[in-house]
């Protein structure tokens, strides 16, 4: 659709609208706007780039707007700065693994309903939505989901308290909002991350200390 | 040591702890309002002049001033950082589906706050000797206060609006402690039905029939 009138806009010698996309099958989640008051538009679990025109009415208007959030800028037309988020996620997400041979991946066990619980937090994208729909433009539910992803695994146990105290006060120090427990965030993820994670979060936050 | 007492995560903690503890005193003063019913004022100004002078209430009562006032003042920073984190909103409205009561926690959580400046004055701080009246005889104070239809007006609309904000306040409350379970949260949820439609309704119940059976 976008395409479609970027075409025109060039055609008649216009600046084409400016938005940011990648890999277009829901995986990078960098083509985030919000479209028709919501992120991702209106179809629920889809980003942008899945989001096709047969979900809207012949001749309907359709509002397009970027992500609206103190810690990510606009740079041009839709295109907005996440890299808030990448600063959150080296403050904290990662574990520290040595260098050489990969070690055998089935040596340390991991509870099932860990490893599900934990892969359905990993594939969270970082696209924003959460942020962009949350009344407070908080960054709790991607925060939430990356702690989670490796708080469920021994793995991730090792560093887990520096890691939720790092990226909590990272978060606080871009400026999002504080989590009030509204749900939009969990209603709006195209990945469909759950509120529980947020929970996690404060669990470990106060384990922490 | 800032960073860690004043992160999103702990000032959001305080204000739960403080919000919930205050969930306690609700039912505790319904019971004894609901002696205002009873034609014969001794039962409730006993039970009033118990809670004013029992040491162990007086600490109590002091832990609840603390709790309100912390309560209070984190959700209005609260909310300032939550205003100041979207400086530009949405032209064509934000639509996401939430829980819809927590949109307006800190309207509701004001207008509690109003009505209770108001019963200072009509109650606590004629204890307090700052405003004409008998400490002893809160009984009658209370019956002429229902006798005027306006401070009806404002009793119960504050009542439906307490009632909202405990909606959410008691489930919102229990997920910022981390107490979120697969069996437990759904029970929470219905407790918060009960409890905030529960409570305004025992306080609206009193206010009517003072107001219009006495
Ligand atoms: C009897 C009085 C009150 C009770 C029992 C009560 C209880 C609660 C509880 C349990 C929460 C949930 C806390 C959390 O999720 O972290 C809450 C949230 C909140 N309260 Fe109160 N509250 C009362 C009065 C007030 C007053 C006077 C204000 C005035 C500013 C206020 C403002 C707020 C705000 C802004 C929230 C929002 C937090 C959120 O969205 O999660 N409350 N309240
Ligand atoms: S939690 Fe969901 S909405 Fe938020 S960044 Fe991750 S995928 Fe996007
Ligand atoms: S373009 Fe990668 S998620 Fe849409």
């Amino acid at each position: 659709m976008l395409d479609a009138l970027n075409k025109k806009l060039i055609e008649a010698n216009n600046d084409p609208v400016a938005f940011d996309h990648d890999c277009r099958e829901g995986i990078c989640g960098s083509c985030g706007m919000f479209i028709n008051g919501h992120p991702h538009g209106p179809v629920s679990a889809i980003t942008t780039c899945h989001l096709s025109m047969r979900y809207f009415k012949d001749g309907e208007t359709i509002w397009i707007e970027p992500w609206r959030a103190k810690p990510f800028p606009v740079i041009k037309d839709l295109i907005v700065d996440r890299s808030a988020f990448d600063k959150i996620q080296t403050a904290g997400g990662f574990i520290s693994v040595n260098t050489g041979a990969a070690p055998e991946a089935n040596s340390i066990p991991v509870k099932k309903k860990n490893a599900d619980e934990a892969f359905d937090s990993s594939i969270c994208i970082g696209c924003g939505a959460c942020v962009a729909a949350c009344k407070n433009a908080s960054a709790m539910l991607f925060v939430s989901a990356k702690i989670s992803q490796f708080a469920l695994l021994p793995q991730g146990r090792v560093e887990a308290k520096d890691r939720v105290r790092a990226m909590v006060e990272k978060m606080d120090e871009l400026g999002f909002g504080n989590c009030s427990n509204t749900g939009a965030c969990e209603a709006e993820c195209p990945k469909e991350i759950k509120l529980t994670n947020i929970a996690r979060l404060n669990r470990e936050y106060y384990k922490a200390y | 040591m800032n960073k860690i007492l004043f992160s999103s995560v702990s000032k959001k903690f305080v204000m739960a702890v403080a919000g919930l503890f205050l969930l306690l005193f609700l039912p505790v003063h319904l019971i004894i309002n609901f002696m205002l019913l009873k034609n014969d004022p001794a039962p409730f100004n006993s039970a009033a002049h118990f809670m004013a002078s029992f040491p162990l209430i007086k600490i109590i009562e002091a832990i609840l001033f603390g709790a309100l006032l912390i309560h209070l003042s984190y959700g209005i920073w609260l909310q300032i950082q939550n205003w100041l984190a979207r400086p530009v909103g949405y032209a064509g409205g934000n639509k996401s589906e939430t829980s819809f009561f927590s949109k307006f926690m800190i309207w509701t959580g004001l207008s509690v706050l109003t009505f209770m400046v108001l019963h200072f004055f009509n109650f606590y701080f004629i204890k307090l000797g700052l405003v004409p009246g008998n400490p002893q005889d809160f009984y009658s104070v209370a019956h002429n206060l229902f006798k005027i239809p306006a401070y009806n007006y404002i009793y119960l609309v504050c009542f439906v609006l307490l009632g909202l904000h405990l909606f959410h306040a008691f489930s919102s409350g229990f997920q910022t402690l981390g107490l979120n379970h697969r069996i437990w949260t759904p029970v929470v949820k219905v407790f918060a039905w009960i409890y905030s439609i529960g409570i305004p309704a025992g306080f609206a119940i009193i206010s009517l029939t003072l107001w219009l059976y006495r």
